[in-house]
């Protein structure tokens, strides 16, 4: 069972306190969209053995969403960041390119 | 408001701590820029204390007041259940050029308080959190999951431990405390 | 026999006595026995029979590891199956029974196997099962059932409490051994919070009874003065009868802890799980002691040497008045010298290895016990008891060379580390060829949260079985967990113990080497589930290769003690007849837990009134006090109805619908969430989540709004109420007011973090009564001085009202199709408004109803409802609810979806009326039938049913239903089949069954 850091009220606490919500960093495509980037939006979510960044909320907490990179292999979590951005922040990639050298996850690297 | 009645009307159990349903208390939701000197002053105006910093509650007025830290935009505010209405009306005023939301809460909520040495051990049993004193103490405010539901609490003292859950569970919380209290359950962990 | 020995015995209270029953005979022992040696001491070394073969067996160990002495324990609310005897602790009044044997343990008529034991080898169930086939469902399974497990199944219900208990830590140290303590030692001086936990109810593990010197000082004064110290220490805990079950992810471990059994009349939970996260995790897990693998290696008298000695010197017991020592490694001398220092005979040693033993071999020889080298056990003679063995040389192939009478056999295959705790969550293992066996490779360790290592094993856990290496290996283990969990440790250094030279140990997996078909069918590996040593090998030939594969063909390992004593001989054995290196062939998967655990501790305090949190109304009490038959609904708890005396339910829902009509009806409808939303963006943020247009709304007024999940499904309906020009009440589904108050917040926290948007969920604020039917108005307006009159009032409009001096809200809502206002005040004032609606609609007949009533007046209505006429794969265009859909936003969540092309395919079902051609009701979920059969052979099919009820209003069945080309075939006739095979008929019509014009809400 997991523990997680949580970027917005400082608590960490066991996974029972959080809830998972997929996959991160997802663009959203709407009304006007085509039908590839709609379904790539809606479907295609990516499930990489290594690093991968997805969207917590701690639900059973102060309710907040937020970001976490994590390895999917060994769990290692190398750390979370806000829900309100677009793209992992710097730390957090010089973090994993220290532990995973090489890594990339969709445009990211 | 003499029709008013809390959850349980004031349950007790004697464990080897003691568990009683605090009646009616006041609470209000505000949410708002915590950051903010309307958001500042409204508070201050309501229960004369300050904005808690992350994780930490205020109290004040020998418990009868108090605020505490649920969010970067969030706090609740503790008052007598009498008190609320005209609180609310008041912050509401206050912050009538903000955007903020003010809400009254306490009816949503049963408060129940733990006390006696024993009172970390019984939240040890059910909620997932390191309650050991160099953990956590007076001054801090917590939530979390308790067994199934969710839920708060704080410690006035460090032989006291309030804590806030929804109403429609208070029954289900009652039980968990009571049965986590029950005489023979001493852990003795902390000490 | 076995007996008490008139002294001795270090853990014992001889000066009381405790009695206790086996098998219904009164027996007695001591306090600090174990029901193990409290059965030795009255000579019952039968406590069993085997599992496939019925063969007597006795006990074999002295500890957690023991696969034969499992017995029923206790009576009636507190029986239990399979407790090991050697791990519970004997108490006064304890009451057990054998096993697995029928009718008696002595004479037992399923001991017949044993003689058909040639033809019941390994994947014998596989092979014998498989023909005819119809034989499997209506034979031969109804056949293994019946004789399948070893206990009974308890039949009443637990009368004990459990819980849990959260604990976190630097350091959990899991063991208290020499090696536990001294790693709770170093870690606690270094500063680190510790917690130490100890399996059974002693400190010290193995060192008291093999002894040494620490210090100079015997192994008992180190532990003695150390556990004083660790009690000292502010920083650290101690804790016995806590078992290290399993670890988890991390640095998650679960503790077992057995609070009460030892003493069941005291107050308190039984068992308590804990749930521990440490920084590090120091495994002190000691090490098991191996079987030898030589016939008739089962009969009860043969045991571990360890264990042999175990029982002489923890409790006095003598467990044959001659002891045969068999042995491949020096340890075993141990047990010789202990048996011959109490006065007992040691007939003989048999070392397997050539050239013998060391120190301790020539201390045993210097007793003068007569020790043969190279040789070995043939075939130990005795059925129920042991009577003697039969000696040959190890190297040969079981030639008898003497036999030698005696009525025990210690035995030693040598140690493993136990290193399932390491193992649990990844930690991998090496061969270590000296000591043959698999011991931690602590390069690879299980890793936590931030990547690194958080396990460290210790002392004879980590193959260090010398206690000199052990302690010194543990210091710096715990030293090492101290300095991982950023404390700095202290440079003192381990304690010394004396170092004691030996002979290395020569693994031996058979016995004599070349041991015929005849004595390796008598061989046994694992006790517990009669696995033999021709088996595997059987196993072997047959092509299961993979250690895992060949574990669960024979059952290797399967059994409650998961091994623990068979493992390593069973895979050496294997990997013997594949001709290949032990490493090669590799361990099976060690899993948690590492030996059984109670499920009622797993469920903790989840059970009887807090099974499951249950969310009752304010007005709650009220129904209960009523009659209320109850119906859950997400976690809450509603009234179906209120049955009167001797009422029917069925009678009670149709009479509550027509009251409600014709007169008045009362819901409690608090459940519904209410969610606060406010903000400058609010109205463009309601325009997203519902399909229709909300920021339109005007203050006072009331809009039913469609919620869609991005996937275009329906999730969620409701009553939007404006209160004022920043702020909206939406009203959610019953138990969808956290998941919709979730969404909301999703959606602002992660896609538009940039509109001011508030929301909160105030569902639970308040106390929520439907006030339904003709008089509803009369009787509000009995309690308010405002005005509600038509004209104020008007529908789907709402007002801030006092009602006999509670301040209420008033919403003028219909989901009946009645005159009908949804009241709502403070939750603590719920009770007052209730009795209040009570007593001022008395003069109209008022009438409370359940959630059946609101069912069926909705059905009338043709109103949907979300969980009945969806099941997240309908979008709102299948419910014909276009008029709820805005044609004017160019965007909400879910509308590209339902732009996608299956969701606009013309050939989806679509939301209908049906009407039964003979009154009768539809059964739920029916199926509408269609001409011809699909691929698997199915009738194809063109509909279904989603509501069906008796409508005491129209006197008839009617229903709602998703039907192909529905809304086009206006009275057709489809077919409805039932599953008894019959067919009823039902006619596609309008979906509104009562007052289509909406009259009846309107006045």
């Amino acid at each position: 069972m997991l523990i997680l850091t949580c970027p917005c009220c400082g608590v960490t606490g066991e996974e029972t306190e959080f809830a998972p919500g997929g996959e991160a960093h997802l663009k959203r495509f709407g009304p006007g969209s085509t039908d590839d980037e709609f379904h790539g939006y809606l479907f295609e979510k990516v499930n990489p053995r290594g690093v991968h960044f997805e969207r917590w909320r701690h639900a059973n907490g102060c309710g907040k969403w937020f970001h976490a990179a994590r390895c999917t292999v060994t769990l290692e979590v190398f750390g979370t960041y806000s829900a309100q951005t677009t793209e992992p922040p710097q730390d957090i990639k010089d973090r994993i390119s220290a532990k995973r050298p090489g890594w990339s996850w969709r445009e990211f690297a | 408001m003499s029709d008013a009645v809390s959850a349980l009307e004031g349950a007790r159990e004697d464990g080897f701590a003691t568990v009683e349903e605090l009646g009616l208390k006041g609470m209000i939701t505000l949410r708002g820029g915590l950051d903010t000197p309307e958001v500042g002053a409204a508070v201050e105006a309501a229960v004369n204390l300050a904005v808690p910093g992350r994780g930490e509650v205020l109290i004040a007025d020998g418990g009868d007041h108090a605020v505490a830290w649920m969010s970067p935009d969030e706090l609740l505010l503790v008052m007598s259940y009498e008190e609320a209405e005209a609180s609310l009306a008041g912050m509401r005023d206050a912050l009538q050029d903000q955007h903020a939301l003010v809400v009254n809460v306490s009816d949503a909520r049963a408060v129940f308080q733990v006390s006696g040495a024993g009172c970390r051990e019984v939240i040890a049993k059910l909620c997932p959190v390191d309650m050991s004193p160099g953990a956590f103490g007076p001054g801090q405010f917590r939530r979390t999951r308790m067994a199934q539901v969710p839920a708060a609490f704080w410690m006035p003292d460090d032989q006291t431990v309030q804590v806030v859950c929804f109403r429609s569970v208070a029954v289900y919380v009652f039980d968990l405390l009571r049965g986590a209290s029950a005489t023979g359950g001493e852990v003795g962990y902390f000490g | 026999m076995s007996t008490r020995l008139a002294t001795g015995g270090r853990l014992l209270d001889r000066g009381r006595s405790t009695e206790f029953t086996f098998n219904g005979k009164r027996l007695r022992g001591h306090p600090g026995d174990t029901l193990a040696s409290a059965l030795l001491a009255n000579d019952q070394m039968m406590v069993g029979r085997s599992f496939k073969y019925h063969r007597p067996r006795g006990i074999v160990a002295s500890g957690a590891e023991e696969p034969n002495a499992l017995v029923n324990m206790g009576e009636g609310a507190r029986f239990e199956p399979n407790q090991r005897t050697t791990t519970t602790e004997l108490f006064d009044g304890l009451t057990c029974a054998s096993q697995n044997h029928w009718p008696s343990l002595e004479f037992d008529v399923g001991a017949i196997n044993a003689a058909f034991a040639r033809f019941l080898p390994a994947g014998f169930y596989y092979k014998m099962f498989i023909h005819p086939r119809p034989f499997w469902k209506h034979v031969y399974e109804p056949f293994i059932r019946q004789s399948a497990g070893l206990g009974k199944a308890p039949r009443d219900r637990d009368e004990d409490t459990y819980e849990h208990f959260h604990a976190f830590v630097d350091v959990l140290v899991i063991g208290g051994g020499v090696a536990g303590l001294q790693a709770a030692r170093a870690a606690g001086q270094a500063g680190a919070r510790v917690l130490l936990i100890e399996q059974t109810a002693h400190w010290g593990g193995r060192a008291p009874v093999d002894g040494g010197t620490v210090g100079g000082a015997p192994v008992d004064k180190f532990v003695e003065e150390t556990v004083a110290e660790l009690e000292a220490m502010d920083n650290v805990t101690l804790r016995r009868r806590l078992m290290g079950a399993g670890v988890y992810d991390h640095g998650y471990v679960l503790g077992y802890e057995r609070v009460t059994d030892h003493a069941p009349d005291a107050p308190g939970p039984r068992h308590r799980l804990w749930r521990i996260r440490a920084g590090q995790v120091v495994t002190a897990t000691g090490a098991i002691e191996r079987p030898l693998s030589f016939s008739g290696n089962d009969v009860p008298g043969v045991m571990l040497a360890s264990a042999v000695r175990d029982y002489a010197v923890d409790y006095g017991i003598s467990v044959g008045d001659r002891t045969v020592i068999v042995t491949n490694n020096d340890d075993a001398y141990r047990t010789a010298i202990i048996l011959r220092n109490l006065g007992l005979e040691v007939p003989a040693i048999l070392d397997a290895r050539a050239g013998g033993g060391g120190a301790l071999a020539d201390e045993a020889r210097g007793l003068g016990i007569r020790i043969e080298t190279g040789k070995g056990i043939a075939k130990v003679k005795g059925g129920k008891r042991v009577e003697g063995v039969a000696i040959c040389a190890q190297a040969g192939e079981g030639a008898v060379l003497e036999e030698i009478a005696c009525d025990a056999v210690a035995m030693s295959g040598g140690w493993s580390p136990v290193v399932h705790l390491w193992s649990h969550c990844g930690g991998k293992l090496n061969w270590d060829e000296a000591q043959a066996h698999f011991r931690p490779d602590t390069d690879r360790a299980p890793t936590g949260a931030d990547g690194t290592g958080f396990v460290i094993p210790a002392g004879a856990a980590n193959g260090e079985l010398d206690l000199a290496a052990g302690l010194k290996d543990a210091d710096s283990a715990g030293k090492a967990a101290a300095k991982a969990t950023g404390h700095k440790p202290g440079r003192k250094a381990a304690p010394k113990a004396e170092e004691q030279a030996g002979n290395p140990i020569e693994p031996i997996w058979m016995m004599p080497q070349g041991a015929g078909i005849k004595l390796r069918m008598k061989s046994w590996l694992d006790f517990q589930n009669d696995v033999k040593v021709s088996d595997v090998q059987l196993a072997a030939r047959e092509g299961f290769e993979s250690v895992e594969h060949a574990k669960r063909y024979t059952t290797l390992g399967m059994a409650t003690d998961q091994g623990k004593l068979s493992n390593i001989n069973g895979l050496a054995i294997l990997s013997d007849a594949l001709n290949q290196p032990i490493p090669q062939t590799g361990t099976t998967t060690f899993r948690p837990p590492y030996t059984p655990i109670s499920l009622a501790s797993i469920a903790g305090e989840a059970r009887d009134r807090t099974f499951q949190p249950i969310r009752r109304t304010p007005m709650h009490d009220r129904h209960e006090a009523r009659g209320a038959y109850w119906e859950p609904v997400g976690a809450w708890r509603r009234p179906y109805c209120f049955p009167r005396d001797g009422e029917s339910i069925d009678d009670a829902v149709q009479r509550e619908v027509a009251a409600t009509r014709e007169r008045l009806g009362l819901l409690d409808a608090s459940t519904l969430g209410k969610i606060i939303v406010k903000g400058p963006d609010a109205g463009r943020f309601l325009d997203m989540l519902y399909t229709n247009m909300m920021s339109t709304l005007k203050p006072g007024r009331c809009r039913y709004g469609l919620m869609c999940n991005e996937n275009g499904f329906l999730m969620d309906d409701g009553v939007v109420a404006r209160l004022d020009e920043d702020t909206f009440l939406c009203h959610t589904t019953t138990g969808g007011a956290e998941n919709v108050h979730g969404h909301m917040e999703e959606w602002l926290q992660t896609e538009w973090w940039d509109w001011k948007v508030y929301t909160a969920n105030i569902t639970e604020q308040y106390a929520q009564v439907g006030v339904v039917g003709p008089n509803a108005r009369k009787t509000l307006q009995k309690l308010t001085d405002d005005d509600i009159s038509a004209e104020a009032l008007t529908f789907m409009g709402w007002a801030d009202v006092t009602l006999n001096g509670i301040n209420a809200r008033l919403f003028r809502i219909s989901f009946s199709g009645e005159l009908s206002y949804e009241v709502a005040v403070p939750a603590s004032q719920g009770c007052a408004l209730w009795d209040m609606l009570l007593e001022a609609g008395n003069e109209y007949g008022v009438t409370p109803y359940g959630t059946e009533a609101l069912h069926i007046m909705r059905a009338e209505k043709g109103f949907i409802m979300i969980g009945d006429e969806t099941d997240g794969t309908v979008i709102p265009q299948d419910l014909m609810m276009h008029w709820a859909i805005s044609k004017k936003k160019e965007d909400y969540i879910g509308k590209r979806a339902q732009q996608r092309s299956h969701m606009t395919d013309p050939a989806r079902w679509k939301l209908v009326g049906l009407e039964t051609v003979d009154g009768a009701v539809l059964p739920d979920g029916a199926y509408a039938t269609a001409e011809g059969h699909n691929a698997n052979g199915q009738r194809n099919v063109q509909g279904r049913v989603t509501s069906t009820y008796h409508s005491p209003t129209l006197g008839r069945g009617i229903a709602m239903g998703l039907v192909l080309n529905g809304p086009d075939r206006m009275g057709e006739v489809l077919d409805f089949p039932k599953v008894d095979g019959t067919v009823m008929q039902a006619r596609i019509v309008d979906q509104v069954f009562y007052d289509k014009d909406g009259e009846k809400q309107n006045v």
